[in-house]
């Protein structure tokens, strides 16, 4: 049975999403074939339609665009945004951003459910970035949402996994793929987020802060790949291999 | 007879006062900042921390850093590429006026200097534009000298409407404003306003801001306040550097973004660092005098207290200065400079505000951002 990563409908078998905004337009080609990304965030107010270093013409065209709406501190400008990459034909995924925090970049989760339902009622597959809490995350998806994508850390800082115990509770009670988006530093903590069950990863800093761009691309990329396939292996079964004895532990006793 | 001079403390008729008390709080740090009392030590503890206390942020301007500049550098580059990856926003200015009420009595735009002033008329304005569109910019600065009489609300309004037109950003560099002017430029399509102090020593500012509305420190001082009440979406502070104490004043200036991004955290922070050209026969007589390590020491400050907020490289800096400090510290640059009024395709209307350094047109910045690995970018907002 193939594993693959199925977000409204649509079937990946890559579980890096990369993110491109901040490394240089002439090499994302190389990067998104090295790490295998079969996603690739763009932040709309970038692309520069006909004019210069538009990001759109270098982004290889096997790819699903999630146009992000990076820039909105509202939920209706939000919604705004994500029709807009509508029109431009940048296709129907939306990475939903509301962000009222210029310092920390956090996201508002209020905002964020309100873009998701009017813009899931649009026809939009919503992936909406969220801080991670069980109550907006279960409102996300009765709002519509095809996955959550709760940060690990600011974006940007490289940190890792800060908010993992909430993370797990998100992918153990959460039906829609949990994807952790934001402040994962380098491939082992991309790694350890598979392992917890993380449906996929999604780094940009971490990579484009690389000495090596391409070859970090390729490091997250196997890093994710390995991840999957611990979960899938049954990580927990290993670790416990002593509560789980082939032969009962108590199986002497007679009376 | 000498002319009366009025208080520069006291509001003029018309000027909006707001409830803040964000002006109380900047004067009372500077006055206690002495940067002599910081010693390398306190330099290389700031250095080591994440996030910078007001003191750090004190020690990484005091004399005592100047050894550092190096390390600070250093941090300095990760900062910058954790926040804004390798991009770097390129725009223009267009000076649309430059007439002007305020006697400053360092300012090429002075009220008093015999200057050919001019402003451009909405034909004029569509021209210019339209050729700064065509060099591929997406984001403009519209900027008028300081004369409510000849370059009105109305008439800016009108130069935003018109730059929408061609532009995806609007910024504007113009005297300040009462509230609600500010939301109706930003109802006409401005995204951001830059006002910048000069000088943050009120007793300075009034020796050198003799007459005009101009001279009317706090008002000047809650022009950022008022734009984003009016709806803005991001302002930028600076000093004249060398106009007074540069240390005090680049002090003054961090502190004055910092407690207005703490009122307003969703307002994007911008930096600016224009400086006095210290006198070249001169050098390093006066510990006032900001050379280009005295600039850096001071960009560098900004970017390791507020490693979120963009900030600028001005035109009026040598190319090879700018070239070092993109990636580095600044986030954008301008490109295909002209600071008189108009001149991008016209005859310029009216003379200019100060020479620039650094004359290359937009192509020339741009293939000098991608040598150094960095991304150009031209667009970095949506309007909706």
């Amino acid at each position: 049975m193939t594993d693959q990563l199925v977000i409204g409908g649509q079937r990946f078998n890559s579980r890096f999403i990369l993110g491109s905004g901040k490394f240089s337009l002439e090499i994302v080609q190389a990067v998104v074939e090295n790490g295998g990304a079969e996603i690739v965030t763009l932040a709309l107010r970038r692309a520069n339609q006909g004019g210069e270093e538009n990001i759109l013409e270098y982004i290889p065209e096997n790819i699903t665009l999630l146009p992000n709406t990076s820039g909105a501190r509202t939920a209706e400008e939000a919604v705004k945004i994500a029709r807009l990459a509508r029109e431009i034909n940048c296709g129907n995924f939306v990475k939903v951003e509301v962000i009222k925090d210029s310092k920390y970049l956090f996201p508002d989760n209020y905002e964020t459910v309100k873009a998701t339902e009017i813009l899931a009622k649009d026809g939009f597959v919503v992936m909406p970035y969220m801080y991670p809490d069980l109550n907006v995350a279960r409102d996300l998806v009765s709002a519509g949402a095809a996955a959550v994508m709760p940060l690990a850390s600011p974006i940007g800082s490289n940190k890792g996994l800060s908010t993992k115990d909430f993370i797990q509770i998100l992918v153990d009670e959460i039906a829609v793929p949990i994807i952790v988006d934001a402040g994962i530093g380098r491939p082992s903590q991309a790694c350890e987020a598979m392992e917890m069950g993380v449906a996929a990863v999604m780094c940009n800093t971490a990579v484009a802060t690389a000495k090596n761009i391409p070859l970090m691309a390729k490091a997250f990329g196997q890093a994710i790949e390995s991840g999957r396939n611990a979960y899938l292996a049954g990580l927990g079964r290993v670790l416990n291999q002593a509560a789980e004895a082939s032969s009962p532990l108590t199986g002497f006793l007679e009376d | 007879m000498a002319m009366k001079r009025t208080d520069p403390m006291v509001y003029q008729k018309g000027m909006e006062i707001i409830a803040s008390d964000i002006l109380d709080k900047v004067l009372k740090h500077v006055d206690n900042y002495d940067y002599l009392n910081y010693s390398q030590s306190d330099v290389k503890q700031a250095l080591s921390k994440e996030h910078l206390s007001l003191e750090d942020y004190g020690a990484l301007l005091s004399p005592a850093a100047t050894p550092y500049l190096e390390e600070m550098a250093k941090k300095a580059v990760v900062e910058t590429r954790k926040h804004f990856g390798n991009s770097i926003c390129l725009f223009t200015p267009l000076y649309i006026a430059n007439y002007c009420e305020n006697n400053c009595v360092y300012c090429g735009f002075n009220c008093k200097n015999k200057i050919r002033r001019g402003k451009l008329s909405i034909d004029e304005m569509e021209v210019e534009l339209k050729a700064i569109a065509k060099t591929g910019l997406k984001e403009i600065l519209i900027l008028t000298g300081e004369s409510r009489h000849h370059s009105g609300v109305e008439y800016i309004g009108e130069g935003i409407k018109l730059a929408t037109k061609y532009f995806s950003t609007v910024g504007i560099e113009i005297y300040p404003l009462n509230s609600d002017e500010y939301a109706y430029l930003r109802k006409c399509g401005a995204d951001f306003v830059s006002v910048y102090q000069e000088t943050y020593n009120s007793i300075k500012y009034e020796q050198v801001h003799l007459s005009g509305s101009k001279r009317v420190f706090p008002y000047r001082f809650y022009s950022q306040e008022r734009a984003l009440i009016g709806g803005m979406r991001g302002v930028s502070f600076g000093a004249l550097l060398g106009l007074d104490d540069f240390r005090k004043d680049a002090y003054a200036t961090g502190l004055h973004a910092y407690f207005m991004q703490q009122k307003y955290p969703h307002a994007e922070i911008g930096f600016s660092t224009p400086r006095l050209r210290p006198f070249i026969n001169n050098a390093d007589n006066n510990p006032n005098d900001v050379h280009e390590k005295q600039l850096l020491q001071v960009m560098l400050a900004y970017r390791l207290f507020m490693p979120y907020a963009g900030i600028t490289i001005s035109t009026r800096e040598r190319a090879g200065f700018r070239d070092h400090v993109i990636g580095m510290v600044a986030t954008k640059i301008s490109a295909g400079v002209s600071v008189g009024v108009g001149g991008h395709e016209q005859d310029e209307k009216g003379d200019e505000q100060f020479e620039i350094s650094d004359p290359r047109s937009v192509p020339e910045v741009h293939q000098m951002i991608l040598d150094r690995g960095l991304q150009p970018v031209y667009s970095d907002y949506i309007r909706v």
